[in-house]
């Protein structure tokens, strides 16, 4: 297949470490507007195959296209400029800046190291921060050091960084992770509204959260795909329950 | 107006900072000090560019170079290869056996001017190499190291291996570089004196302005989205990448724009002093510049300068009375330094300047003063009214 109306067209995807295929021969289809969550035991290769799509891992065969552009090709910063945000595991923000300043700097213009040094923050940018801002819950904590901020919303912040970047495709690692309950709900929330007019991918190992979320689900296993489906045909595959979700 | 205000001289306190700097080295030192010390104040000064290039690098890109030495000594070159020229016309060298080129290159057989000293007989093309020549060459290792990832310590030991082979390469190649006494007895810059009393005083204040030019363009950099950037790279770097931007063009820009304000340091040392040599290029004097910005402070432009004045006064003194002890006090300055006080100087003044400003301003002769104006000021306005 060449051509395809996937937003994000994984095919005979492979990665392998000395012999070790962390990834194997892996097919993934995401739609436009679809949220996907991928879930799976340690290991598996989840965060492998985010890896391969951002560029921090090169694969060894197999092709990654986005809206038919082929992604494993090109550096990580051309991938995030062709649309693709990716949010780490551990919150990844700058800790000694402030809030603000961490979402001016994730301000998709002046990206060059000229144009950076001549960015200047303009009406437009300011709304459109202050606009990400009230949508990840910190707009009164604008002004803060980023270092400062709890675990949640250091979460919050770093997918406010890649919101500002209007991306097509979101890969979210983990996003809920040592999050409290009410975090996580209001997390629910966050990405049922940012989905909207974009794709999202989401690691998640909390069943609860999954199931509030999820169109589809992958399940993952060894570098393959296990099953595929929405939430309960997962849930009552035999095959998902021996390897997962019944430990 | 906001833009000189908020950008060159950063606000209120950068303002402050900048003219109590201004005053002490426009005013203040020239009056006081000797001609013979104000040289040797101006002499450190040219370290101060080194200094301030580190708080660009190190300080803000978090890229510790052990190797400013070699920009700083590549400017000064470029300078003391365009004055040996101009002292070496034909009737000054005439009892040489080729009369018309440095001396050196007579007494080791060479007949005829290298091809790259050529361009250094004009003094507009030697302007240009003072900060280009460093600039292709940072470009050059800047490019190789940060497009493959080399970072942190291996940069460093590589910035400091590169010190050493340039060394290694100017004494050996004596014939074209002077060798180990470098390139000596400069005399005149278009004719121009540049030995005696007031072209020292001229000399010093060119320095001093370019200076604070320096700084002027370090800060609007800093200032910038870039100095953010910066900052953000030196704490998470992947994050940057992952955030649309080519992480490596932004370490090999600020890298070129160090060793461009190191060199046009080392182009100034050559004039004030009248020689380059070596010495100036190797591994000790680039890691006493990383030392001259640890003591006054990495994250600040302002007290670099004081870092740098300081830590030189310090050796002049110390290594009078005391020479063989000093390579062990400074050693044991930077370990110091970098355990107590990791900001330097501006750390310390951040953290108890106020103290001395208060103690200022509660001072007895000041409230005199301010209750004198005050009275002044209430009369008038009374004669006003009346």
């Amino acid at each position: 297949m060449t051509s395809t109306d996937f937003t994000l067209a994984i095919e005979d995807l492979t990665v392998s470490f000395d012999g070790f295929k962390a990834v194997d021969n892996l097919n993934l289809y995401l739609d436009k507007d679809e949220l996907r969550v991928v879930i799976g035991p340690n290991g598996a290769g989840k965060t492998t195959v985010l890896d391969l799509i951002c560029g921090k891992t090169k694969s060894t065969e197999g092709s990654i296209k986005f809206r038919n552009k082929e992604l494993t090709t090109l550096a990580e910063h051309e991938i995030v400029q062709a649309g693709v945000g990716r949010k780490f595991q551990t919150p990844s923000i700058y800790e000694n800046l402030t809030v603000y300043e961490n979402l001016e700097i994730s301000f998709p213009r002046g990206r060059g190291v000229f144009g950076s040094i001549t960015f200047k923050c303009t009406e437009e940018v300011d709304k459109r921060i202050k606009e990400i801002a009230d949508e990840i819950f910190l707009e009164p904590l604008l002004d803060m050091e980023a270092a400062l901020l709890s675990h949640g919303q250091k979460q919050w912040l770093e997918i406010g960084m890649l919101l500002i970047q209007d991306p097509e495709l979101l890969m979210l690692d983990e996003p809920v992770a040592g999050m409290s309950v009410k975090e996580r709900d209001q997390t629910a929330e966050l990405l049922k509204r940012i989905c909207k007019g974009r794709s999202v991918l989401v690691i998640e190992h909390d069943m609860a959260f999954v199931e509030k979320i999820a169109d589809k689900v992958t399940v993952l296993h060894q570098g393959k795909i296990l099953a595929e489906g929405d939430m309960q045909t997962v849930q009552n595959d035999p095959n998902v329950i021996e390897v997962y979700l019944g430990h | 107006m906001n833009f000189i205000h908020e950008r060159l001289l950063g606000g209120k306190n950068g303002m402050i900072g900048i003219a109590i700097l201004a005053a002490l080295i426009f005013i203040i030192l020239p009056v006081s000090l000797d001609l013979f010390r104000l040289n040797l104040v101006g002499k450190y000064l040219t370290y101060a560019f080194a200094a301030v290039s580190l708080v660009l690098l190190w300080g803000y890109g978090g890229i510790l170079s052990l190797g400013q030495g070699v920009f700083f000594g590549l400017g000064g070159y470029a300078m003391a290869m365009f004055l040996k020229l101009e002292a070496s016309d034909p009737v000054s060298t005439k009892i040489q056996s080729t009369p018309g080129i440095p001396d050196f290159m007579d007494w080791n057989q060479l007949t005829e001017l290298p091809w790259f000293w050529e361009p250094f007989n004009s003094f507009g093309f030697t302007t240009v190499a003072v900060i280009l020549i460093p600039g292709i060459f940072a470009f050059i290792i800047g490019y190789s190291m940060f497009k493959r990832r080399v970072g942190g310590v291996y940069f460093a030991i590589i910035t400091q291996i590169i010190a050493l082979i340039l060394t290694v390469l100017i004494v050996g190649q004596q014939g074209y570089t002077g060798g180990i006494n470098g390139i000596t007895d400069l005399r005149t810059l278009h004719g121009w004196d540049i030995r005696d009393d007031s072209s020292k005083y001229i000399l010093y204040f060119i320095n001093a302005i370019l200076l604070f030019g320096v700084i002027f363009l370090s800060r609007y950099v800093l200032t910038s989205k870039f100095g953010r950037l910066l900052l953000a790279m030196k704490d998470k770097e992947d994050r940057v990448r992952f955030s649309g931007y080519d992480v490596s063009n932004f370490k090999i820009f600020v890298f070129v724009l160090s060793a461009m304000i190191a060199a046009i340091g080392g182009a100034m040392f050559t004039l004030q002093v009248g020689f380059m040599s070596p010495s100036f290029v190797g591994i000790v004097p680039s890691i006493e510049m990383v030392i001259f910005a640890a003591v006054g402070g990495r994250m600040s432009l302002i007290g670099v300068v004081y870092g740098t004045l300081l830590v030189n006064f310090g050796k002049t003194m110390f290594s009078e009375t005391f020479p063989e002890y000093w390579l062990f006090l400074m050693g044991g300055l930077f370990i110091a330094v970098v355990m107590y006080f990791p900001n330097g100087l501006a750390g310390i003044w951040d953290k108890h300047g106020y103290k001395l400003t208060s103690c200022i301003k509660n001072l007895q002769c000041v409230s005199v003063i301010k209750t004198f104006i005050e009275n002044k000021r209430t009369k008038k306005i009374e004669a006003a009214n009346d």
